[in-house]
């Protein structure tokens, strides 16, 4: 279809709920105040490693004001974790903690200073182990275990997969090439800090409203911790004030909250403090890499082998997921006809990595993407047309059996390089050039780099065969249609995807559409919002609710006018025959007689991604119904006196599917491009003593309005046959290439390669200082932990067969 | 120890009773309702709590009500008038400038400080002016954007009276 056959679609509309945002009316979590509520509070341990001895919690009983104080005994002891695999975490530690933060008690009190100071009267004996604060150090002493589960002491994930003849493909290579890289860990930093309400009513039913991105499994876990029915558990999750992954585990403080509201009988909650969603994380795993790739002269991939080295901190979280990620998304952007990885994740004693915005895969990107820079100059070959000309082929398998639909990737090469005179800057600016003003050291340069990124996973984080959303449609006498969602809008623009789409079918405006997302006891499911899965998971299933209900006032409406459903339309709210549109009924009237026909107008929506798991171990992770593709170009320059790296400009081309709203599809690109910017230049989540080393938003550095360049962002639209009208995802993917281009083109500015983020100034000059020397200008890692990766499973590589077909989905008829 | 205090807030007197060490923030959001402004970090570092006292831009988790009792503070609750948005709120709506909207209170203040001042700022000058408060959702574009869209309509006679 062409943008013009659609009213609502493709229009940049403002959010539904931007005017409850601007006028501050929305009701985030910590916005909630209930009658008699009481403020809790967790002790948190201060140690990264230690057994707990004994926990006395009689001081802080005896305060006044103090409502009730719990520790583990008081739980259910049962442990839990996002991933059925790794079920590994407790709400407050019982034996031992195994980070700084670890909450080991909690507090309900009158006020939240008065539940601080109680949490202060607690004593807790700690008797100290040795703290593992590296992947280095928890391999060097398998006799201190973290945990006593997992691939090997301390290992908790351990992996390898292949998909072809990899040694073969680097002897048919021209040139192979073998580099190592690391990539700092960061935190989220969402604006809003995590809080939770929990009220556990009098007849013993549960609700909880939190700062989630997932209360389907928030849902799950809380009657599995707090040994209460879940047919009694209601979650609702409030607006999120930004997640970027960093609200889509349970967490600690949700369970307590529960746990105080039941002791004390009055809703209690729990907002974190910054420094305690510094240490609460579950942000980027740090990962070090090793990469070899054959490349013919003409640029052309031969076979790839990676490895990775994950540290992942004192919890699985999402860890397994995490591990598969930094290795199997990489083959959807470029022909890789071989492919080989493993990897590893490791247990240390920091706060526990998780999904943060490209969950594992930014970091191989920035590997894969600087990699294919150093290859194109050595083969003498623009990175921007060596790039261009092994783009993955559409409809196809890669090597690892996954299937591609739509690939819009050459027209962002194309658009980018055109868009930022790439050629021309290419050839003018770069280590060669004159610097940028005789005064000044400072040097410009330009990059490039591209990636891949699914459009939500496709296999549910427990195995089951139910949809993975679910809407549900309710037309109403006035003409207006409620649609329930599970869905979470965390800023992306959830809400209004679920109103646009609704509208488009029903041809009525989307302000007639009453979106109630994100509760488990009215909502049909939607199991959250991650992996870039809710507009088309949530897309697809609110069309096909609005079809039905649209099916239902034909029918009515074809009867009264006495003409077949198949020749009405649904626009403008009315429903009529296109050529005689003044007879055309009025949609609240249409309502009406279709109420009168079938009686309540509620209908469901289901959506499942269609079944291409591979055959294999591990092969559930990496399959999505779509993927998205981005190209970016980066101009900076470098001064070769401070090391300081300044962003002019970034051009990015996105292939979104179709742009369901631009307006809504640039902010997730330049909020992608942003957040990239800060993970290349300046954020770092690290450890001093077994301490964050800046768990404060002045120390982490992060981009402000002065450090953000312009960012110009195209739009590319494929038309995918997988979603909803053709759209794929658009708040992750964009992310992943500024990284690398950034890299590229400081390398291109003053012929230094950087091999780990953040690069900071430091970096650069040191670089700078060995190139002076004579030795090779470069700053990255060169040491490589000792571990013995599985021995692999071996499968023939799929690469260049036929994507299968887009098939019937589950639910779809 | 708990005090009388009285300000007024949003052109409205309004009198609460709190510990003397009560943060601004916090007497507004707890005991007078105004739950717009929002917590960051405590600390001063993100501008995410960033309310108006005389027209300019204040942190309010640093500043204790006792300093600015007498004086006129403005909140985003405070903004839009007889129902009527203030044009940056008009603004931030239709460009997509709000996205989770947490950060959003605090920046349309610091830009309404910035309009007072300079009506029509440059690009770099809206840039500087909002470099306290952080965003993590929209990479500032579309809220630079925005400013300078009410900026041009307001110098075209869509201020609110």
């Amino acid at each position: 279809m062409s943008k013009s056959d659609f009213a609502v679609i493709g229009q940049p509309l403002p959010k539904v709920d931007a005017w409850a945002k601007v006028v501050g009316e929305t009701k985030y979590a910590d916005d909630l105040f209930l009658p008699r509520m009481a403020y809790g509070k967790l002790l948190r341990s201060s140690h990264a490693h230690a057994r707990i001895r004994s926990i006395d919690t009689t001081r802080a009983r005896a305060l006044p004001g103090v409502y009730a104080v719990v520790t583990g005994a008081d739980l259910p002891r049962v442990k839990f974790g996002i991933l059925p695999v790794s079920q590994d975490e407790e709400a407050l530690c019982n034996e031992k903690v195994r980070m700084v933060g670890d909450a080991v008690a909690a507090v309900a009190a009158v006020d939240e200073e008065t539940a601080e100071r109680a949490c202060r009267l607690i004593d807790v004996d700690y008797e100290p182990l040795p703290a593992l604060m590296s992947i280095f150090d928890s391999l060097a002493h398998p006799e201190v275990r973290i945990h006593d589960y997992g691939d090997g002491p301390n290992v908790h994930k351990n992996v390898a997969l292949q998909f072809g003849d990899v040694d073969g493909a680097f002897e048919q290579a021209d040139l192979v090439r073998e580099d190592v890289f690391f990539f700092e860990g960061s935190n989220h930093l969402p604006m809003e800090q995590h809080a939770a309400v929990a009220q556990w009513g009098s007849d013993s039913k549960l609700t909880l409203w939190s700062s989630t991105q997932t209360p389907h499994y928030v849902h799950r876990l809380l009657a599995k911790t707090l040994d209460v029915p879940a047919a009694h558990v209601r979650v609702i999750a409030t607006p999120v004030g930004g997640g970027f992954g960093g609200k889509t585990d349970p967490f600690a403080h949700e369970i307590v909250a529960c746990q105080l509201s039941k002791l004390t009988g009055r809703p209690v909650k729990i907002a974190l403090t910054r420094e305690e969603v510094f240490y609460t994380h579950r942000g980027r795993h740090p990962v070090l890499m090793w990469i070899k790739t054959g490349f013919t002269k003409r640029g052309d991939i031969t076979g790839c082998h990676l490895r990775t080295w994950l540290d992942g901190g004192a919890y699985g979280s999402y860890g397994v997921a995490s591990t598969f990620y930094t290795g199997v998304i990489n083959p959807v952007t470029y022909k890789i006809p071989v492919y080989k990885f493993e990897g590893a994740r490791i247990f240390t004693n920091k706060p526990p990595c998780g999904p943060k915005r490209g969950h594992g895969t930014p970091q191989p990107r920035f590997a894969i993407e600087c990699q294919i820079d150093k290859a194109a100059e050595q083969l003498g070959l623009d990175p921007a047309v060596l790039r261009r000309r092994i783009v993955a082929e559409p409809f196809t398998k890669t090597a690892n059996h996954l299937t591609v639909t739509t690939i819009g990737l050459g027209e962002c090469v194309d658009k980018v390089v055109e868009a930022s005179g790439w050629r021309d800057k290419r050839a003018r600016f770069g280590v060669t050039a004159k610097p940028l003003k005789a005064a000044t050291p400072k040097r410009r340069g330009v990059g490039i780099a591209c990636s891949a990124y699914l459009t939500g996973a496709g296999t549910a984080i427990y195995w089951n065969d139910m949809p993975h959303s679910g809407v549900i449609a309710r037309a109403d006498r006035s003409g207006g249609v409620a649609v329930l969602c599970g869905a979470t809008d965390i800023g992306q623009g959830s809400d209004s995807v679920l109103a646009y789409v609704t509208a488009e079918v029903l041809g009525i405006d989307p302000k007639d559409v009453h979106v109630h997302p994100a509760d488990t006891s009215l909502t049909p499911v939607d199991l959250g919002s991650y992996s870039s899965r809710v507009t088309l998971m949530c897309g697809m299933a609110a069309i096909q609710a609005a079809e039905r209900l649209r099916g239902a006032i034909f029918t009515a409406v074809a009867k009264k006018l006495e003409v077949s459903p198949a020749s009405l339309v649904a626009r403008d709210r009315k429903v009529g025959v296109p050529d005689d549109w003044d007879k055309a009924v009025p949609f609240a009237r249409a309502v009406e007689l279709a109420e009168s026909l079938h009686g309540v107008l509620a209908f469901p929506g289901s959506y499942a991604p269609p079944k291409r798991a591979g055959k294999f171990k591990g092969g559930g992770v990496g399959p999505s119904p779509c993927y998205s593709y981005s190209a970016c170009v980066v101009e900076l320059t470098v001064d070769e006196q401070t090391g300081q790296v300044d962003l002019q400009d970034v051009w990015i081309a996105h292939d979104t599917g179709r742009a369901l709203n631009p307006l809504l599809v640039e902010g997730q690109v330049e909020g992608s491009i942003y957040m990239g910017i800060g993970e290349a230049l300046m954020e770092e989540q690290v450890f001093r003593k077994n301490l964050h080393k800046h768990p404060s938003m002045l120390d982490y550095k992060s981009p402000t309005t002065l450090e953000t360049p312009e960012i110009h962002t195209i739009l590319v639209e494929t038309d995918d046959p997988e979603g909803p009208f053709g759209a794929k995802e658009a708040g992750q993917g964009p992310l992943l290439p500024v990284i690398p281009a950034i890299a590229n083109a400081i390398h291109h500015a003053v012929g230094i390669r950087i091999d780990e983020v953040p690069i900071t100034p430091d970096k650069i000059l040191k670089a700078l200082e060995e190139k002076r020397l004579g030795r090779p200008g470069r700053v990255g890692p060169v040491k490589l932990p000792l571990l013995t990766f599985k021995e692999p499973i071996v499968l023939e590589s799929a690469f260049g067969q036929p994507a299968d077909a887009v098939v019937a989905r589950p639910f779809s008829s | 120890m708990r005090v009388r205090i009285a300000l007024t807030v949003n052109d409205e007197a309004r009198e609460a009773l709190a510990p003397v060490h009560k943060t601004l923030l916090e007497v507004l959001r707890e005991d007078l309702g105004l739950t717009g402004t929002k917590h960051g970090c405590e600390l001063g570092e993100c501008g995410t709590c960033t309310v108006l006292v005389d027209g300019e831009p204040v942190l309010s988790c640093l500043v204790l009500p006792v300093e600015v009792e007498g004086r006129r503070i403005t909140t985003v609750e405070g903004m839009a008038q007889g129902g009527r948005l203030h044009p940056l709120q008009q603004a931030f709506a239709e460009l997509g400038a709000a996205q989770c909207g947490y950060c959003t209170p605090g920046i349309l203040l610091t830009a309404t400080a910035l309009l007072a001042e300079r009506p029509s700022p440059t690009r770099q000058e809206v840039k500087e002016a909002l470099a306290g408060n952080l965003c993590r959702c929209t990479g500032y574009t579309k809220i630079l954007d925005a400013v300078e869209l009410a900026a041009l309509r307001m110098g075209h006679g869509e201020t609110r009276t």
